[in-house]
């Protein structure tokens, strides 16, 4: 008996640090690796609800409806029915969330509308455009078109 | 002998306990996860489209990003380019884009040169160069396929900045960490569209989501000529252009 533990002694040392290091791996690994790792793939799958939770700034156009009807309609039946209110008011979710706690920018109009329609060979065609320092020079633009509806009938 | 193996033993179970402690953050997430319940990314797969004859240069799309995402300045998540090209010579096309387009472009009078603009943003390629090489698992392909970054594991080796073959990628000047369009997925995932489309004057730009039978996008797939950046890359891009021209890299 006692001759044989000795001549295994050498075998069951190694196996038992062989095991203690296996044990310490399976450990640390459940200690390091995070728990949403391989949840999806080969990444951490919690990034994807950490990336879902960051504010939004821009509400978009189907808020600001629910409380400015007016606008609404009017922008709807005019020229500028493709462009969102925020395209011009600026990102406005605080306001849309409370409308005391922040005003959104109310943009002062000309240097807006060059913006978009300043006479530029780069632009398409069949979008309408105009050189400012000839079409009405010296004048607001929204003298003459309401910036929600912008055609002259 | 004895004695040490049972300090080794000891030393592995105090490990064990507190690896059990390390777990328990497992459960809220996944509590938090089934509590929202309403949004399955399985259930979709985004990507855009893009009008090249719809675009008018205005930047409302480059600003937009950038407020929304609080992209630091000179980095850009989303830009514009504008292409001159002189007759047929598509090898050597001038392309500029001043502040990435952010405040338009100074108005052009030129007419003897063809001329357009270009909005670009990650492409969300489905075979990513990026996710390829990243070495620890920080830059992925989502389920419902967008390319996101986890800031938390990333090392800031510029790999995947590298591989790009678009130029999407950059690194934050203060996180250090890679940083890039995420097609805003904490708007799409809420039933919002990205910034970029919510501000394009136009609809050049428009959000898809390709799993979806009802989106516009498969009529707009089906009706018309389109074609994604540097098909020779095969990096299976979900970005779809329209009346994309052949002098464009
Ligand atoms: C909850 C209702 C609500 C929503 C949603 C809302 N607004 Fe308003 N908005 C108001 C009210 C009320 C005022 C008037 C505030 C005042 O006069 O102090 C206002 C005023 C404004 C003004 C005028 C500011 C000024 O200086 O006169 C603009 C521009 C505006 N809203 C744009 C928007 C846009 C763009 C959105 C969508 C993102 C939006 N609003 C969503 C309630 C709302
Ligand atoms: C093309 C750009 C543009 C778009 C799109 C636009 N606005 Fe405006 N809005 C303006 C400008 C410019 C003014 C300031 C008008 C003025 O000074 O006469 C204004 C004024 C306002 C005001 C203040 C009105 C007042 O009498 O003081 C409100 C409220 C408003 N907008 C809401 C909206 C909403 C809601 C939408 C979306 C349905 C929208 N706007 C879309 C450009 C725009
Ligand atoms: C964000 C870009 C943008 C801004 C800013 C903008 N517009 Fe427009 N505008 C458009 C688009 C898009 C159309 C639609 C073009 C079309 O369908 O032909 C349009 C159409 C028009 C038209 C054409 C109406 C017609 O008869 O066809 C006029 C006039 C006009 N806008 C004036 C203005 C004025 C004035 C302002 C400033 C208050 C302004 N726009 C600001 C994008 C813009
Ligand atoms: C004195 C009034 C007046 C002022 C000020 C004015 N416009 Fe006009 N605008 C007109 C008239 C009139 C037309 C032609 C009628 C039409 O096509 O609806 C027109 C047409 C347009 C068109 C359509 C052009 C086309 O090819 O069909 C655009 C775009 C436009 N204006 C933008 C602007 C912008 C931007 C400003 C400010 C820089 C401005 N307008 C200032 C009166 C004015």
């Amino acid at each position: 008996m006692q001759g044989r533990w000795k001549d295994s002694i050498h075998l069951i040392r190694p196996a038992a640090v062989f095991l203690a290091g296996l044990l310490l791996f399976l450990v640390v690994r459940a200690y390091i690796v995070p728990p949403t790792f391989g949840q999806y793939g080969h990444y951490r799958g919690a990034v994807l609800d950490e990336v879902r939770a960051r504010p939004v700034k821009y509400a978009g156009q189907e808020t600001c409806a629910g409380c400015h009807v007016e606008e609404t309609e009017v922008k709807g039946k005019g020229k500028h029915a493709t462009v969102a209110c925020e395209a011009c008011h600026g990102p406005a979710a605080r306001h849309a969330d409370d409308p005391g706690s922040m005003r959104p920018m109310k943009p002062e109009g000309t240097a807006l509308c060059a913006g978009c329609h300043e006479m530029d060979t780069a632009k398409p065609k069949w979008f309408r455009q105009v050189n400012t320092k000839e079409h009405m020079p010296g004048m607001k633009c929204t003298e003459c078109h309401a910036a929600h509806s912008p055609a002259l009938h | 002998m004895d004695a040490t193996r049972r300090q080794i033993l000891k030393g592995a179970g105090l490990l064990l306990i507190l690896g059990a402690r390390a777990n328990p953050d497992a459960a809220p997430e996944a509590a938090g996860a089934a509590a929202e319940g309403a949004y399955n990314p399985h259930e979709h797969l985004w990507g855009m489209t893009i009008d090249i004859e719809k675009c008018i240069g205005c930047g409302n799309c480059v600003r937009a990003c950038a407020q929304e995402n609080d992209v630091p300045e000179e980095y850009f998540r989303t830009w514009i380019e504008r292409y001159e090209i002189e007759g047929g010579d598509l090898e050597h096309p001038k392309v500029s884009s001043p502040d990435g387009g952010k405040h338009g472009f100074p108005p052009s009078s030129e007419t003897t040169t063809k001329q357009f603009f270009v909005p670009k943003l990650c492409n969300h390629c489905q075979e990513s160069p990026c996710v390829q090489v990243c070495p620890v698992g920080a830059t992925f392909d989502s389920p419902d396929g967008v390319v996101l970054v986890d800031e938390s594991y990333c090392l800031g080796c510029r790999y995947c900045v590298q591989a790009c073959p678009y130029g999407c990628r950059y690194i934050h000047p203060k996180k250090m960490t890679v940083d890039k369009c995420t097609l805003c997925y904490h708007r799409i995932t809420k039933g919002l569209t990205t910034a970029c489309c919510e501000a394009c004057p136009t609809q050049a730009r428009v959000l898809a989501d390709l799993k979806n039978p009802a989106d516009p996008v498969h009529v707009f797939l089906r009706e018309n000529k389109v074609q994604v950046l540097k098909p020779h890359m095969a990096t299976r891009s979900k970005v779809y252009y329209r009346a994309l021209d052949g002098a464009v890299r």
